[in-house]
């Protein structure tokens, strides 16, 4: 996006285009392309562009707001729980050293604007060192929830009923109930493929394929030793979980049923019990397996943030770059200008991210 | 002043010589590829579009040949023949709906004519629009190897070996819709493949949205207001915001489904702990929008094709105009009503009904105006006409049997029949298709310069409506008695109505293959197009067909771009020409001295 | 404020000194155009403003509040913060008022989704059966 202009530019040179007669007897500015009938025609044409892309930027990431918003809004206890296990302090410290790098790079765009390439580029160096910190710091939490065994999707081995950190790699208790709440957690990495298809749409009332329980089917049930083995393979299911039977019976039969009335949210059985504030405790098991949406959440949002933390980072090299060619002045500056734009937007994200997930109670 | 007279020298007389237009400005196949032509890009995209829509045709035929029996017709056993209808369906929907109607208008027709009827050189971004055509070209590819990899394992069955069975996708079976929790836990493998295509289809998607925000905003030459712009630039402008808009919510809807799949990640299984109901509501969120996205840019086209094979001044400019605006406004409050059987709520149900009853009337406004454009006009039946005309018909049966699915307790009743099927296939293929060819044929001579055989074109037309007509809409009587959609088999009591469907099918084909025998012929051996055939007067009919490189030798000068009378009809050389003084006074460059 | 009333002005040459708020590109016969070139100072006080803000935010988390005003006390300070972002490192402040206009687009369409669809899982929450982890065993 940001690069725009200066493409333009180039690609008319590359291209040969020919100017109309009727400017030709103007001398054109060397950043101007030939559809432009002034720079500030197309600055403001870059700026735009950039904009109307932000734009499109927040509805993408909205989405993943609203994902978050339903959940927190139904899950309110879920969130508070679940957010205990996330660095307060290193989240703070990476919204600053994030601020910190927006700052440096609006006083790039100001030193651009101002033809002081050499202040620009350490500016843009700064700003680099900022984003470096940001993802480091990110890369500490990370293993920190990787410490806690909590991972994306069908790794994660976290059971919320154990209280505090956990030794990686080792059953968390000897108890028997909880080794089979254990085993229930490993069945849920057993690929797909081994669920009956049919089982989905003829369950009985009140006998879901639960989240918990999960894909707690017959055969998983009756193959605990091949659910260890899958355990051990870990992340190397993945290719085999592609594999879905093509005539696999539909499972289109959502999990709703209209007005039933079986008044199993949260919200309302604690509403009819006269008290709003519950604690994770009291919640029922298949309730308090509910925090693994909130880590899906945590790594989806951080997740996409960081790549675009890292696209920026690219961006910023390639005008840092060009920068240290000189190229940018009081008449061409745009590059920077959208680069920038697109550095504060990241920032902007993060602004929401930081109270979001990390300080919610 | 010096301007209108060298734009009265280009409508007269053809262009000096060949290698003055854009069709020959560069020479081999780089040219073409990595053209920033807006032109050359836009005629790049109506191969690729075209292709898609061809595809998606067979599809369609292979769909409608099985439905011509309730039992099996391409294999010995009833699960293959019933998965092998769910590829089709799905198949027939993706390449339809993603790859076709969506880019269709706007990035072919759209890219082709809009700068130039702005009056400009080309679009804000040039290199971003060659993104746009490349980000379709890759987000083609890998849906064409989703229909590859279906076909592999069609014919070879599953493969022995394991990465064989990993790599190559077994097609798409999830409807293009891609509902969970099947999409994410039971679908075919190819689903994956299928996403990936579709989040950088919709990039395609984007990119053509900022760019045309941005030359409608920044480049508007000198006299050319708001208000004097074309109204296919304005429903060009009201889709582009919607594609900026809603396209990033499809962009993370479908990042979400591909974590969920092969991450696991639950948000919308209700076995990893995920809400189906907010599925839909992500994929309608964009979805909705996008049936918009495939009628705004017709509509515009229909606005122009009317007023100027009617060589009578649009009717209600201001509300053409307005009503496309209000339309991209109001089609994210509607969504909804997708969800009135998912489990949505009544208070949503509600809502979204209502709102529903709303978008109709900026839509039935526009319908009154075209009409009453064509009022006492000068009607011609040219091919473009008729496909204006058969748009009308057609989108007032669709728009008028959207009302009766926006309304509750009727839309309970109808939801998943044949109804829903032939009212969306009379918006986006009666409306979109034919908006769709309607422009082809209206700047097919812009384009190439070369005149359509108008016989044949206007037999191909009037068949295709009629086709259209037999195939779909028996099916909303079939879907009215309760016949259910995406099924490969039906009651007998049905068979009558699938029979007559298909042989509207093939009507329709034999119909499509004529228009495209037509329009191949007049590349070969038709007529040199003048500079304005019709007769029209936006700016693009101001230049040479084809136009120069740089569109205009002169920059032009907006007037009112449908004041017919600046182009009289010149019986020695049988074209339109410019009637210089009137354009004049009509632009306002200088107060006119005397009338003519 | 007084860059504000700088920016209005138009300088002629000299343009380049440091401080200046403000420097005429100069586009040949194309006339000239004029970028607004934000102080030093000004930046500064806007990255003060972002760490006090990011203290508050962090610090009113220590107080209990009610679940729900302590949410929207949280995003009271994130908008104030992203607003500062906007308005003064992106420009804003100075720019075309469109592009104003192409945020706050965004923002609303945001809103209408996240709002929309809360609402109506609020609603539908009664009807969706949880996923239960009993009763599955054969």
């Amino acid at each position: 996006m940001s690069e725009l202009v200066n493409k333009q530019q180039a690609a008319v040179a590359l291209a040969g285009d020919t100017f109309s007669p009727a400017r030709d007897h103007h001398h054109h500015p060397p950043h101007l392309a030939h559809h432009f009938d002034t720079l500030e025609q197309q600055f403001a044409s870059g700026k735009l562009g950039m904009w109307v892309f932000l734009a499109t930027e927040l509805l993408m990431f909205g989405g993943l707001f609203c994902a978050y918003s339903v959940y927190r809004h139904n899950h309110p206890e879920i969130f508070e729980f679940g957010h205990q296990y996330l660095d307060k302090t290193l989240g703070a410290i990476n919204t600053i050293v994030l601020i910190t790098s927006s700052l440096t790079m609006a006083w790039g765009v100001r030193e651009a604007q101002l033809g002081h390439n050499k202040r620009l580029a350490l500016c843009l160096i700064l700003t680099l060192l900022g984003g470096a910190g940001f993802m480091c710091i990110k890369t500490v939490e990370y293993h920190a929830k990787w410490e806690h065994r909590v991972f994306a999707g069908r790794w994660d081995q976290y059971d919320p009923r154990y209280k505090g950190p956990q030794v990686p790699h080792e059953p968390p208790t000897n108890e028997p109930e909880a080794q089979a709440e254990q085993q229930i957690k490993n069945n849920k990495m057993l690929p797909q493929t081994t669920m009956e298809p049919q089982n989905m749409p003829t369950l009985p009332q009140g006998a879901n394929p639960g989240y918990g329980a999960a894909l707690a089917t017959p055969q998983a049930a009756t193959a605990p030793s091949e659910a260890a083995a899958t355990t051990q393979a870990g992340p190397m299911l993945q290719a085999g979980d592609a594999y879905a039977d093509p005539n696999a019976g539909t499972a289109d039969a959502a999990k709703i049923h209209p007005m039933q009335g079986v008044p199993a949210g949260l919200a309302t059985r604690v509403h009819a019990e006269g008290k709003w504030e519950v604690k994770f405790d009291d919640l029922p098991k298949t309730e308090q397996d509910h925090v693994l949406t909130f880590f899906n959440l945590y790594f989806l949002m951080t997740g996409l943030h960081g790549i675009h933390v890292l696209v920026g980072m690219g961006l910023i090299c390639w005008i840092l770059i060009r920068s240290m060619k000189h190229e940018f002045g009081p008449t061409y500056f745009a590059p920077v200008d959208l680069v920038g734009l697109y550095w504060h937007l990241v920032d902007l994200i993060w602004i929401f991210l930081f109270p979001l997930l990390y300080l919610i109670h | 002043m010096s301007a209108i007279t060298g734009n009265l020298g280009l409508a007269t007389k053809q262009p000096e010589h060949k290698s003055d237009n854009y069709l020959t400005h560069g020479k081999g196949i780089k040219s073409w590829l990595f053209s920033l032509d807006h032109k050359r890009i836009g005629l790049m995209y109506m191969i690729g579009v075209l292709t898609a829509f061809f595809i998606g045709g067979v599809f369609a035929m292979l769909l409608r040949t099985k439905l011509l029996t309730p039992g099996l017709m391409y294999t010995h056993n009833e699960a293959d023949e019933w998965n092998f209808y769910n590829h089709c369906f799905t198949l027939h929907g993706a390449f339809m709906v993603f790859m076709f109607i969506i880019p269709a208008i706007p990035a072919v027709l759209g890219n082709f004519v809009l700068p130039m009827m702005l009056g400009a050189k080309d679009v804000a971004f040039p290199r971003l629009n060659l993104g746009s055509l490349w980000c379709w070209i890759i987000g083609s590819i890998f849906f064409g190897w989703v229909l590859l990899g279906g076909i592999l394992h069609a014919a070879f069955g599953p493969f022995a070996n394991y990465w064989a069975n990993a790599l190559i996708p077994a097609g798409l079976d999830t409807g293009w819709t891609f509902y969970t929790p099947y999409s994410t836990a039971k679908a075919a493998n190819g689903t994956v493949e299928a996403l990936l295509g579709i989040f950088i289809l919709g990039f395609s998607s984007i990119l053509t949205g900022v760019n045309f925000i941005a030359t409608i905003h920044m480049l508007r030459p000198k006299g050319m207001t708001w208000f004097r712009m074309p109204l296919f630039l304005w429903s060009l402008y009201a889709t582009s915001i919607i594609q900026i808009l809603a396209t990033p919510v499809l962009a993370i809807t479908g990042l979400l489904l591909l974590a969920e799949r092969t991450l696991g990640v639950g948000i919308f299984d209700p076995a990893l702990g995920g809400d189906p109901v907010m599925y839909q509501h992500f994929f309608w969120f964009y979805s909705h929008p996008a049936v918009y996205i495939m009628i705004l840019p017709a509509m515009g086209v229909i606005s122009e094709v009317i007023t100027a094979h009617t060589r009578k001044h649009v009717f209600g400019y201001n509300f053409i105009a307005y009503s496309s605006i209000a339309i991209a406004m109001l089609s994210f409050l509607v969504w909804g009503h997708h969800l009135f059987v998912s489990g949505q709520s009544p208070l949503a149900n509600a809502i979204f009904s209502i709102l529903t009853f709303a978008i109709a009337v900026p839509s039935a406004i526009k319908v009154f105006n075209w009409v009453s454009t064509m009022w006492r006009g000068d009607i011609r039946f040219t091919t473009p006409m008729i496909c204006a005309l058969s748009f009308i018909i057609l989108f007032t049966f669709g728009g008028l049997t959207g009302l009766f699915l926006g309304a509750l307790s009727n839309d309970v009743h109808v939801t998943g029949t044949y109804f829903i099927v032939a009212h969306f296939h009379y918006v986006m293929v009666g409306s979109a298709l034919f908006a769709f060819l309607a422009g082809l044929y209206h700047w097919w001579p812009k384009m190439f310069g070369k005149m359509t055989n108008k016989t044949v074109g206007n037999i191909a037309a009037i068949l295709l409506l009629i086709g259209f007509n037999l195939t779909f809409f028996v099916q909303f009587i079939a879907g009215a008695k309760g016949l259910p959609r995406r099924y490969a088999s039906y009651p007998p009591e049905f068979h009558k109505y699938m029979v007559t469907s298909t042989i509207g099918a093939y009507v329709m084909a034999v119909a499509l293959f004529m228009m495209a025998g037509n329009l191949l012929a007049a590349l070969i051996n038709g007529k040199k197009a003048p500079a304005n055939p019709w007769g029209a007067n936006t700016l693009e009919w101001h230049t040479a067909s084809p136009p120069p490189h740089d569109n205009f030798p002169v920059e032009p000068v907006a007037g009112d771009p449908y004041d017919m009378g600046s182009w009289v009809w010149d019986e020695a050389t049988e074209q339109w020409v410019l009637d210089e003084d009137h354009a004049r006074t009509v632009a306002g460059t200088e107060p006119t001295v005397h009338q003519h | 404020m007084a860059h504000e009333i700088q920016h209005v002005s138009t300088p002629a040459g000299g343009a380049h000194a440091a401080g200046q708020s403000h420097v005429p590109a100069h586009g040949q016969h194309h006339g000239e155009y004029h970028v607004h070139v934000v102080p030093p100072w000004l930046l500064i006080a806007v990255f003060v403003c972002l760490v006090i803000l990011t203290g508050i935010t962090v610090g009113v988390t220590y107080f209990d509040f009610g679940r729900t005003l302590n949410v929207w006390i949280a995003l009271a300070v994130a908008v104030a913060k992203a607003t500062l972002v906007a308005l003064f490192f992106m420009h804003l402040r100075w720019d075309s008022p469109f592009n104003s206009v192409v945020l706050f687009a965004a923002l609303f369409f945001v809103a209408l989704f996240i709002g929309t669809v809360i609402l109506d899982s609020k609603e539908y929450q009664i009807n969706f059966v949880p996923p239960t982890s009993t009763s599955m065993a054969p």
